[in-house]
């Protein structure tokens, strides 16, 4: 496949990846100069700017994908709420430090092994971002593992702080291993990871560390879903209004 | 909320020493470590960290300078700089 095919489902694709990761690094942005300490406001965004890096390959990757001329600005600042589909756990508030670490360790553990799966993709593109963003995924799996291991079996308050954002964020992680007809059709390319060989190796990852950070897994058979098809949580508006002010104010502005 | 202050080294590449990059507050070693790596390494400053307790080091006091440092002060013939180096020879 060259570069410059258009394919448009590989395109969506790349747009509910980019789309989850453009919207995380907005989410984690919000506790710049708010951090519990300044050593981890450096980490945390650091972790958004590697999420802000990926997502600016993957929104670029789905416009040259879609050919109809949309440059990576464009997709991120000038579609509406119903155009995004990035899953509904990134979009949650941060709530707390605690549930901020456990909504992180719930995307890091399903980002390590997705971008381990798609440097094997037959998509160049896709497999040349998953190739730099495995190693950023580790990192952020890593960074945020040892804060819910810490907060978990800290104190009596941050273990009950970290356990009720885990429960909060918990349900909306089914989103992430949603097959649809659009995967199906990729995963037979060979385009895309499978959803359904993640799940085994996220759990493992996420029950390991829950285990060490002595919280329960929580208990649910609510699945909140509808992110890949344009349908948000109501925080999502405050987010994308913030997100996008300045560059719709100010259509062209340069720095 | 009070955490131990550790001070950072950094090796910024192989077959150098590690160089004292500045301190930082974290609850732990390993803490102390990813803290690091975020704040002093984010820039392709190094290639391996080094992190210590403030506590643990046991530094000179300035009340000791004088008996300390003063007497090396006249003894330049500790430098070698006596020597004639041989014409064509880079490195001695």
């Amino acid at each position: 496949m060259t570069v410059t095919a258009v394919d448009t489902a590989v395109a969506q694709y790349c747009l509910r990846l980019g789309d989850d990761a453009l919207v995380l690094a907005q989410r984690l942005s919000e506790w710049s100069a708010r951090s519990p300490q300044i050593e981890e406001d450096v980490a945390l965004m650091n972790v958004a700017l590697d999420l802000l890096g990926q997502a600016r390959s993957l929104l670029q990757l789905a416009g040259e994908r879609e050919g109809a001329g949309r440059s990576e600005d464009d997709l991120a600042f000038l579609r509406d709420e119903t155009d995004f589909v990035n899953a509904q756990l990134v979009e949650l508030d941060n709530g707390d430090f605690g549930r901020t670490m456990a909504r992180q360790l719930l995307v890091s553990a399903w980002h390590l092994p997705l971008w381990q799966a798609l440097t094997a993709s037959t998509d160049d593109g896709l497999a040349a971002v998953a190739g730099k963003a495995v190693k950023e995924a580790a990192y952020h799996l890593d960074h945020a593992r040892s804060w819910v291991v810490r907060l978990g079996d800290g104190t009596e308050e941050s273990h009950r702080r970290v356990q009720a954002g885990l429960d909060e964020v918990w349900p909306y992680a089914s989103e992430l291993f949603e097959v649809d007809a659009l995967l199906e059709g990729l995963v037979a390319r060979g385009v895309a990871a499978d959803p359904r060989a993640l799940e085994p190796a996220w759990r493992a990852a996420v029950e390991d560390a829950l285990a060490e950070a002595t919280l329960t897994v929580p208990e649910t058979t609510w699945r909140p879903s509808g992110g890949r098809r344009g349908t948000h949580t109501e925080a999502f508006g405050y987010l994308l209004a913030e997100m996008q002010h300045l560059h719709r104010s100010h259509p062209g502005a340069q720095w | 909320m009070t955490q131990p202050l550790w001070e950072v080294f950094v090796r910024s590449r192989r077959g150098l020493a590690h160089t004292h990059a500045g301190s930082l507050h974290a609850p732990d070693a390993h803490m102390a470590l990813r803290n690091a790596r975020d704040l002093y390494t984010r820039r392709q400053e190094g290639v391996s960290i080094w992190v210590v307790r403030a506590s643990d080091v046991v530094a000179s006091s300035p009340d000791e300078k004088d008996a300390f440092f003063d007497p090396a002060g006249d003894k330049p013939y500790r430098h070698p700089t006596f020597y004639e180096v041989p014409a064509g020879v880079e490195n001695l």
